[in-house]
């Protein structure tokens, strides 16, 4: 009877909010949790890997569905700004790359500390920065995370070091956030991310070196998604094994389309480096819908049956939406109507991020210096000066 | 290596190691202190003091560091604070700038800045520019420290002045010290700053021993970063420098003294942000202006304040163009006779500044 009682004004403190479409869902059964199969890692010097099954809940179904949805809806409205010149100059878009940021996020923890190049956007709403402080980022307007300062490539969060401009550069900056981890005693790790074209760089071999001397609590991670720009990887590189290119660093290349399969990779690594053992390395498989910036169509160095093949066969989205559906997870209706407030919420982000307004002229000169008293800066010529202020 | 004694200049002696650090803080009069000595003591002192404060270099720690500058720390600090790093600049330049990033206070040393090239991108992209492109939310607070400029027939890889590149950059700081009191005050300014301080030190002043006053004694003692010193008072003409130029600017200064020109001598100490109100005070004192600096003369230190002093007060004092005495416009040659006439000499500031007075 009581349970019948729950029941009913469940029903009904739910119908007093929601349309009738909701009601029913809400009296619905669902699972709590599944079990799904991933597909196993290949590993360099590790004689196991992660798990080739894992638990799933509703729970965090759901909320991965809703991140991932939101950093897509997020790249596709930039998009669309772009062409509208609202957003100028750099936009690198994630979109079909979701299941790294979102997966990765799901497998260590916010004291944790992450750092990744120009392809940013996605870590930065995963690392805990609403879509709005994003896009008015993006608009370089005043409520922008980095207050019109950075845009696309320079946004920060607490334990995230952005969006960084120069190729390969945010690597070595992140062997020595994670020397700092180890400097600190608290067991936090850092996720070091590059792309396939990155992995060139010399300066990457050199942190390497240093973080497997150091035993540094460092995860690098290759975001492999075939292409540096317009080169492809079998152009770029004499060996596309990039979770080998540690050498003496043990890997592990993941399915970085399965967001399941990223999180218990991630989960695997950051108890190798927690261990003190020393640093790991990733490769996370993965693919990018859009060209490298909004300045390429992304076609003239890759065909549009392959990206077409991809989104049907391969997208993350979609991928995480079967199973919970197959498994009696979530249902279909249920994640349309993520959709609906999904496609709202970055609605209302955009109409911010077009409205307000640009950072006023007068700070120009603010954030040459931290915790130092106020100084002038020179303008164009002797005359015009801004006041600098910490 | 060209640390070599043989680099004794002018009227300043060299004192041996017998002096111990640890008395010196209990000794009330003025003690002879090399700069070496004086850079050492600044980092022991703050090493001491904040427990983030790390050091970073090649062999800085088991060698004692390659001009000896940070002998001693490794043994008392350990492996944790004072770090060996690989042949690596680009790679250990990143890693100080990310620990610095997360909290931590590195002061990464650049064996000589020349190298430091191999490393620019993180000085400036990534340590200079942040604490702007993030809009006040990342500071980054580390310190790179080296000899800077000409030495003694290292050729012209290894005799680069940096002071006109680092300076050029909005959001780093640039100190340039010349004796042992500037070395102490400035390296424990930099690491106390919550900025990307860049300290271009000098090879051939690290063994020269200097007095240090008493202030300069203490553990608290610090040199404010952007403010120039007046070393030496004078009527007839100014007369500015950095770093080991300054010392034969007061040797000019001593012979043209028996002249009857009295030069006033200013230590900018700082290249970036520039005190050019001290610079500006002084010329509107002395109507004259020369500026020394070992490095190239195009786009150099000496340029810079020229043009400003052109769009500022002091223009209307000058009674003549001013006048720059810098290196050679050249890759810093072997030979002896081509490296001396290579560098600015006392000779050829005595003789821009009776070509500025003409006389």
């Amino acid at each position: 009877m009581r349970k019948m009682l729950a029941a009913v004004s469940r029903v009904l403190a739910g119908a007093a909010q929601k349309p009738a479409s909701r009601v029913l869902i809400a009296s619905r059964n669902f699972a709590n949790d599944a079990t799904f199969d991933i597909k196993k890692c290949d590993l360099h010097r590790l004689e196991e890997g992660p798990p080739v099954t894992t638990v799933l809940t509703r729970e965090d179904g759901l909320k991965y569905y809703r991140m991932m949805q939101t950093v897509r809806r997020m790249e596709l409205k930039a998009d669309q700004l772009y062409k509208q010149k609202i957003i100028r100059g750099f936009c690198h878009l994630c979109d079909g790359q979701e299941a790294c940021c979102v997966g990765l996020e799901a497998g260590i923890n916010p004291t944790d500390h992450l750092i990744t190049a120009y392809r940013a956007h996605g870590f930065t709403f995963t690392r805990g920065l609403p879509v709005r402080a994003i896009l008015a980022e993006l608009t370089g307007r005043r409520g922008g995370c980095a207050k019109g300062k950075g845009g696309s490539m320079h946004m920060y969060a607490k334990n995230f070091y952005g969006g960084n401009g120069i190729v390969g550069a945010q690597v070595p900056l992140g062997a020595g956030i994670a020397l700092a981890c180890k400097y600190n005693g608290k067991d936090e790790v850092c996720l070091t991310l590059y792309g396939d074209g990155a992995a060139n760089q010399g300066q990457i071999f050199e942190a390497y070196n240093m973080a497997a001397l150091w035993k540094l609590p460092c995860i690098f991670i290759c975001e492999n998604n075939r292409y540096g720009m317009g080169t492809s990887v079998e152009r770029a590189a004499a060996s596309t094994d990039y979770y080998k290119r540690g050498d003496f660093i043990p890997g592990l290349r993941v399915d970085g389309m399965d967001i399941l399969c990223v999180r218990e990779a991630t989960k695997f690594a950051a108890a190798y480096c927690r261990s003190g053992k020393g640093p790991i390395l990733m490769e996370l498989q993965t693919y990018r819908y859009h060209g490298h910036s909004m300045s390429d169509p992304g076609v003239s160095y890759r065909t549009r049956e392959e990206i077409q093949e991809v989104r049907s066969k391969s997208d993350p989205i979609m991928l995480l939406k079967d199973r919970m559906v197959n498994s009696n997870l979530a249902s279909v209706e249920e994640l349309k109507e993520i959709d609906v407030e999904v496609r709202k919420e970055i609605e209302d982000a955009a109409q911010f991020a077009t409205a307000d307004p640009e950072p006023p002229l007068e700070e120009l000169g603010y954030h040459i210096y931290s915790s130092d008293p106020p100084f002038e800066v020179r303008g164009a010529n002797q005359w015009i000066k801004f006041k600098s202020v910490s | 290596m060209a640390t070599l004694a043989g680099v004794l200049r002018g009227p300043w002696r060299q004192v041996s190691g017998l002096v111990k650090r640890r008395f010196h803080r209990s000794a009330p009069a003025a003690l002879q202190l090399t700069v070496r000595e004086a850079i050492n003591q600044g980092m022991d002192e703050e090493l001491e003091r904040d427990e983030k404060v790390f050091l970073l270099g090649e062999e800085v720690a088991q060698y004692d560091g390659a001009y000896k500058v940070s002998r001693g720390l490794w043994k008392k600090y350990g492996d944790k604070r004072i770090i060996d790093t690989p042949i690596s600049e680009m790679g250990f330049a990143g890693i100080a700038v990310g620990a610095a990033m997360a909290g931590l206070r590195p002061i990464c040393e650049f064996m000589t800045f020349n190298f430091s090239m191999q490393a620019i991108d993180q000085v400036i992209n990534s340590a200079a520019k942040t604490y702007y492109m993030s809009a006040g939310l990342q500071p980054v607070p580390i310190v790179f420290r080296g000899p800077n400029g000409a030495s003694a027939g290292v050729a012209a890889q290894h005799s680069q002045c940096f002071a006109a590149w680092y300076g050029h950059c909005p959001g780093l700081k640039v100190v340039s010290p010349w004796n042992s009191e500037d070395a102490k005050g400035l390296i424990k300014s930099a690491i106390r700053d919550d900025n990307p301080v860049v300290m271009l030190e000098n090879e051939l002043m690290y063994g020269v021993a200097f007095e240090l006053p008493t202030e300069a004694q203490s553990k608290d003692f610090l040199i404010p970063i952007g403010k120039a010193k007046i070393e030496r008072q004078g009527t007839h003409i100014t007369v500015v420098a950095h770093s080991r130029p300054v010392g034969h600017c007061l040797e000019a200064a001593a012979v043209l003294s028996k002249e009857g020109i009295e030069c006033e001598v200013i230590n900018l100490r700082t290249i970036r942000p520039m005190d050019i109100e001290a610079i500006e005070a002084s010329v509107m004192k002395t109507n004259h202006l020369v500026t020394v600096e070992g490095g190239w003369p195009q786009f150099g230190v000496g340029a810079e304040i020229c043009a400003r002093i052109m769009e500022g007060p002091a223009f209307n004092f000058l009674d003549a163009p001013a006048v720059r005495v810098t290196g050679a416009d050249v890759p810093m040659p072997y030979a002896k006779i081509l490296e001396d006439n290579s560098i600015p000499q006392v000779k050829d500031i005595i003789f821009a500044v009776k070509k500025t007075l003409n006389v």
